[in-house]
């Protein structure tokens, strides 16, 4: 287990109080001033040694992302953008870290956007989190009582702001393209890349996206060191890592982990085991839901970081892990999320607004066994030809959990299917 | 997801109250100038709450005058985002997650008491007070199944629920007892239940923490504003963990 000194968020559960005086005693904004003076390279520099890869799900060295904005500003301003738009079911860990660790966050605002030559912040929370929004607010003002952000941020002559935005219930806008283009006053619908953000973004200027863990992170890593955060896990793969465990797990919960941690390890020993014991399970979804899932036989020896679980044509995306143990319907669980898809897709491209609902419509009558054997393959085919045909990502997240379910859980299709022909009740042997 | 449709019976005007107004003003001073546009989604936010809970189309068009824009842009928005509610709500607009992780610890069992006491999913209940739909992931899944409650007193979570305590947290809003927020089981937020693993180092949180560092990690030799100690310039991150002892006294507060 990860020893809590080796946590960076300290205050994951709100135990303790959020504002500024015991964040500081925490550690957050200790050494800050010093890390800018030492100049934006030396901070990129850091970063890339760090190893630290995007939190938000794609898994981008976060260092080479910041490297990619231009090294001087023209006449267009930089900006930093954070990616608080947390909406992949399964995923709740940017939430805690918004309203218990709210400083870190901010600190690593100041840290980023100076590094990438940014006066101004864009923080765009999910419109839902409310409270997390005041909270949020709540600290920025305090920060700039304490001149930590502001004119003359933290002693460093960097004028730096910050500003909280919101969105409206739209999973979409978690895409970054998507968030600039609601950030800037419309629908949440993805730009196509070129150019990247990083060139043209945030009202057409050098923009960088970031999601709010990999941002809240960087401040404890220049303090303790690169060498410290790349101790953790296997290479290209360091790190500490929040992991949501929800699902049939006694103890469901956040926790700050080890990268690399297996992935039973880490439902025993902080999850309270599944419920039922471990024989009880049937599958896990290792990373939000766009991810497929994988059988029991699997989750014995998996490891959770961003390589093992992609032998296993999985993913660790956001690490919110959903526990499915033996009464789970996996066709129902699946086709929920199929209908979170329908529901999300944001309608620009044809195969995704097509694609997502006929997809669900074809799983809801798989759920009842009403369907053809060869529609699975059918199923599977329009499920790969959503894949990739899309500009954004929701179109293969779509299509992941769909093609994870047939992968291994086919056997339970062709039951129901199987069931409904011969007239059985499909419910009783669905829960075994 | 309430219906996409704008209701049937508009009211004629809309105007923002006075503490709207202030929040408007707030909202658009963030952006930079000729931006202004940016602040639609807070806008219409602020609007929805100041017309009981829902989006009259009178008010997009006061919000696409006040931002120079065209009022189907402000149509487009206001339609495409799920949180804007078209059509009147209750009092308590009931949001039940009803996204997989919620599914698999019972959002169904929420879902069908709200059934039961308010009615059909958008809805309104006789006497006003609730309406209720289910919504796609909010964001709490260690704390299913879980509502969000929007009315007068705010948008709060509801989590850990059961179908008691889901019919104990209707009889408290109906009741008009202010209901409190977060883990309706005996829970700090999104910790384990029971006794904690993690975070109980009391060194985390007596200060040691904001002492100040000696030695930053990897500090160059030379920092831009203050001129201390040596040390070879760009270590090797990875491989180096006694580092050169730059000490800088500038800094932080």
């Amino acid at each position: 287990m990860l020893a809590d000194k080796d946590r960076i968020f300290t205050n994951l559960y709100g135990r303790e109080d959020w504002r500024l005086p015991a964040a500081k005693k925490r550690g957050a904004w200790n050494g800050t001033g010093d890390f800018l003076n030492y100049g934006p390279d030396w901070i990129v520099e850091q970063i890339k040694a760090s190893g630290l890869r995007g939190r938000g799900g794609a898994g981008s060295p976060t260092g080479l992302k910041w490297s990619f904005m231009p090294k001087e500003v023209g006449n267009r301003p930089h900006y930093l953008v954070v990616n608080a738009d947390e909406s992949e079911p399964g995923t709740c860990k940017d939430r805690d870290m918004m309203r218990h660790d709210p400083h870190l966050l901010l600190e690593g605002c100041l840290i980023a956007a100076f590094a990438m030559r940014a006066h101004v912040c864009y923080i765009y929370l999910r419109g839902e989190y409310v409270f997390e929004r005041v909270r949020l607010q709540a600290a920025i003002d305090e920060a700039y009582a304490d001149g930590l952000i502001g004119k003359n941020a933290c002693g460093s002559g960097w004028d730096f702001d910050v500003f909280v935005h919101h969105g409206a219930g739209a999973y979409i806008c978690g895409e970054e393209t998507a968030l600039l283009e609601s950030l800037e006053g419309k629908k949440g619908q993805p730009r196509l890349k070129p150019p990247f953000p990083a060139n043209a973004g945030l009202y057409g200027c050098p923009t960088t996206v970031n999601n709010v863990e990999s941002i809240a992170v960087t401040g404890t890593i220049l303090r303790c060191g690169a060498a410290w955060f790349s101790s953790f896990g296997r290479p290209g793969n360091v790190g500490t890592k929040v992991y949501c465990i929800s699902g049939h797990v006694n103890k469901p919960c956040n926790v700050e982990e080890a990268m690399s941690i297996p992935l039973k390890e880490l439902i025993e020993t902080h999850a309270g085991g599944v419920i039922g014991g471990w024989e009880n399970l049937k599958a896990v979804i290792p990373g939000g839901s766009s991810v497929p899932c994988l059988p029991r036989d699997i989750c014995d020896n998996v490891l959770m970081d961003f390589d093992a679980l992609a032998e296993h044509k999985s993913g660790l995306g956001t690490a919110g892990v959903i526990v499915m143990d033996q009464s789970t319907d996996m066709v129902q669980a699946i086709t929920r999320l199929a209908y979170f898809y329908k529901h999300e897709s944001c309608g620009q491209c044809t195969p995704c607004r097509e694609g997502t609902g006929w997809m669900w419509r074809v799983l809801t009558r798989m759920c009842a066994g009403k369907a053809e054997m060869s529609e699975i393959d059918l199923l599977l085919n329009v499920s790969q030809q959503i894949e990739g045909h899309t500009i954004c990502a929701l179109g293969d997240a779509a299509a992941w959990p769909v093609q994870g379910l047939i992968r291994h859980f086919r056997h339970e299709i062709e039951d129901k299917i199987n069931n409904y022909r011969v007239g059985k009740n499909i419910h009783a042997v669905a829960a075994e | 997801m309430g219906s996409r449709q704008l209701a049937k019976q508009q009211p004629e005007s809309f105007a923002f109250s006075a503490s709207g107004e202030k929040q408007v003003k707030y909202w658009l001073k963030k952006y930079p100038k000729g931006k202004q546009r940016s602040a639609v989604i807070p806008m219409l936010w602020i609007a929805q709450k100041d017309n009981d809970g829902w989006l009259p189309e009178v008010a997009m068009r006061v919000i696409g005058d006040r931002l120079d824009m065209a009022y189907i842009r402000v149509l487009e928005v206001a339609t495409f985002y799920t949180m804007f509610n078209l059509a009147p709500v209750g009092k308590h607009l009931i949001q039940v997650c009803g996204t997989t992780p919620c599914m698999l610890r019972g959002s169904g069992d929420l879902i069908k008491i709200c059934q039961s006491r308010i009615g059909s999913a958008g809805a309104i209940s006789d006497d006003g007070l609730f309406s209720w739909a289910e919504v796609e992931c909010l964001g709490a899944c260690v704390n299913a199944p879980m509502v969000q409650i929007s009315n007068a007193a705010g948008d709060y979570y509801y989590e850990d629920l059961d179908e008691n305590s889901m019919n104990s947290l209707l009889d408290e809003l109906a009741s008009g007892k202010a209901a409190m927020p977060g883990p309706r089981i005996d829970r700090q937020t999104s910790a384990p239940i029971g006794e904690s693993l993690t975070l109980v180092d009391k060194s985390l949180f007596d200060g040691s923490k904001a002492k100040k560092i000696k030695g930053i990690p990897n500090a160059p030799a030379k920092p831009k504003t203050s001129k201390k100690k040596a040390a070879p310039k760009k270590v090797a991150a990875r491989k180096t963990t006694t580092k050169p002892k730059a000490t800088t006294k500038k800094g932080a507060k």
